[in-house]
């Protein structure tokens, strides 16, 4: 079925990322907005806009009647979750099946498999793919029996979460109760499922992901790899795609795992597969897949060439994949910056408030998915990124030159933002050298924040 | 028609081998300055099209413009502190849905208390009394949107304590 309207449920740079595919593909797009979001950039460009309700997200983004009543208002034949809010929600996927209208993600199976994180982990068994030593725990005391067994320190993770969101480490017995408690109470406010599980914490391990297409009737490819290494309390900073410094049989095993755990559940749509990777060892463990379209996609499309909301939307209107895997050809290097609404320099607190300039960089081997523009207002509401900006390169060294000149000529005021950690992440030794630890950003932020105090003492920066 | 980022990309490519230091394009939607910045180029955009509503807008009071205009509650000639937020954003009044609030009318505090908790960008942050005394009032609702300079509550200062 041809998909002439379509109703985009999210917000933000990724509304009006699937806005310009839409127009692009003769889609009619409509947007549905908050209060809040009423007079935003997606919503002066969105073929039409319906208001979907509060600002409040459980009013809005987070409610499925909203959403299915702001589809019906809004005639379309589909909806766009995008990333977060509603996007892997397997009610919503149902509610839009009753409906008559067309969920752009993977079927209800393959929701339910891999958002119960659990589930992910037995599918991975399944499909012969290693995971990090661990397992569901009941309690505390079961938790300091199994972390025993798998040796601490030990990572405590929401069976029902996702997105780094309520994980905790813990470094030995003694702090188990209290954590495994305080990550039980988490898990049940935000995901409305208290149960938790433990796995080894990997201290030198790199976070690796693939991008897979499949076409729901077992039919997989992947697009590469993307390293996310860089990470601030399990949220990603930095992306880029190729992973750097990865040995080309590691790699080719990754690929091939990742393959086989999207063809285990004929996987249906855009997904990542996300690994640990140990590169000292040469091992790699799976730890979850995500079943939508994610923020750091367009690292992929710059070495791919691809436009991975138009393969989703072909994939939703039942053409399948439009290539085969050896027509995937991989092409340079690309890296991704988030640029956040937060002051690195006060703890990351938020900064909402209104955008009085926006300068982004242009020019080759630039992109830049933005909402922001001059006078645009950034809501408490929702989450900090203000914008992407993806350099691309014939190499990693050439991707790395263009985002240290685009971060440069970046100019956003009116609110904090995290523009200078970002050049001095581009700037230090050890992301230039490629290839860190998901553990490498505290100690990087720590010299950081010296040597920015530094600055303030001697009047550099305000 | 809208350009797309290719097309900005085409257009730099032409201008960089040029002596124009600046092109501003205009179409129905946006317009677009590209401006030569030092070694590079940046870009400003502008939309200037309206949002197109599906069905008209309707007036909700419990949003926007009403809840901007609430009073700010703010003498302290009566010698109570006032004690803002932390950040602008969604107050509660208790750690979590069903807890027990962190303080109420009468509850003692010193200056480090944590009165309630104000979520702003899926963050939740502490908001702390910040001066010892008595909570006398509390101004804002549970799960209420506050800006920086509305009050949540109100303290009589300990005495001797520093207002």
């Amino acid at each position: 079925m041809k998909i002439h309207r379509l109703l985009i449920a999210n917000r933000g740079e990724i509304a009006l990322r699937i806005i310009r595919t839409c127009r692009k593909l003769g889609i009619e797009s409509v947007l549905a907005a908050s209060e809040a979001d009423l007079k935003s950039v997606p919503a002066k460009l969105a073929g039409m806009t319906v208001r979907l309700g509060n600002s409040a997200p459980a009013q809005s983004y987070l409610n499925i009647e909203h959403v299915i009543a702001a589809a019906r208002e809004a005639k379309v034949q589909a909806i766009h979750p995008g990333y977060g809010f509603l996007s892997e929600n397997v009610k919503l996927a149902r509610a839009c099946a009753s409906a008559g209208i067309v969920f752009i993600g993977p079927d209800e199976q393959a929701l339910e498999g891999v958002g119960d994180k659990l589930r992910a982990r037995e599918h991975a068994v399944a499909a012969g793919l290693p995971v990090v030593p661990g397992g569901p725990v009941a309690d505390a005391d079961e938790a300091v029996a199994l972390a025993k067994k798998i040796k601490f320190p030990v990572l405590i993770k929401a069976v029902g979460g996702g997105g780094g969101r309520g994980m905790k480490r813990v470094h030995e017995p003694a702090e188990m109760k209290h954590q495994a408690e305080l990550a039980a109470a988490e898990a049940e406010a935000a995901f409305g499922d208290p149960r938790i599980y433990i796995e080894r914490y990997v201290e030198r391990g790199r976070h690796i992901e693939v991008q897979l297409l499949g076409d729901g009737r077992g039919e997989v490819v992947h697009l590469g790899t993307r390293d996310c290494s860089v990470q601030r309390r399990y949220q990603k900073l930095v992306e880029e795609a190729p992973a750097p410094n990865l040995d080309d049989k590691l790699r080719a095993a990754i690929h091939e795992a990742a393959i086989r755990f999207g063809k285990g559940l004929k996987y249906r749509g855009a997904g990542t597969v996300e690994f640990l990777v140990d590169d000292d060892r040469h091992e790699f463990y799976f730890l979850e897949m995500n079943a939508r379209i994610q923020v750091e996609h367009p690292v992929t499309e710059a070495i791919t060439g691809l436009d991975l909301i138009a393969e989703q939307i072909a994939i939703a209107e039942g053409e399948g994949l439009r290539f085969a895997q050896s027509e995937v050809a991989f092409s340079g290097h690309a890296i991704e910056c988030r640029i956040n609404a937060e002051d690195p320099l006060h703890d990351f607190r938020p900064s909402p408030g209104t955008v009085t300039t926006a300068l982004f960089p242009a020019g080759p081997g630039i992109r830049v998915d933005t909402h922001i523009e001059s006078g645009a207002v950034v809501p408490p509401f929702y989450d900090s990124l203000l914008a992407k900006i993806i350099a691309f390169g014939s190499d990693r060294n050439e991707a790395l030159n263009r985002m240290r000149r685009a971060l440069a000529s970046t100019k956003i005021e009116g609110i904090e933002t995290n523009i200078s950690l970002h050049a001095a992440l581009m700037n230090g030794n050890a992301f230039i050298q490629g290839g860190v630890h998901t553990s490498f950003f505290p100690g990087f932020l720590e010299a950081y924040l010296k040597t920015a105090g530094d600055r303030v003492l001697a009047g550099g920066v305000k | 028609m809208e350009l797309s980022q290719e097309d900005i990309a085409e257009i730099q490519r032409l201008l960089e081998a040029s002596s124009y230091s600046e092109l501003i394009v205009e179409t129905a939607r946006q317009r677009i300055t590209l401006r030569r910045a030092g070694d590079g180029w940046i870009q400003e955009t502008q939309s200037l099209t309206h949002p197109n509503y599906v069905s008209p807008l309707q007036d909700d009071p419990s949003s926007g413009a009403a809840q901007r205009s609430r009073a700010k509650v703010a003498a302290t000639e009566d010698g109570l502190v006032n004690v803002f937020p932390p950040l602008p954003g969604t107050f509660y009044r208790a750690p979590k849905p069903g807890a027990d609030p962190f303080v109420e009318v009468g509850s003692i505090v010193n200056a480090d208390s944590v009165i309630g908790i104000i979520e702003t960008m899926k963050l939740m942050n502490p908001a702390r009394a910040g001066v010892a005394g008595t909570i006398v009032e509390i101004c804002a609702a549970n799960g209420q949107l506050m800006e920086e300079a509305e009050v949540l509550m109100r303290v009589r200062p300990q005495d001797g304590a520093p207002t």
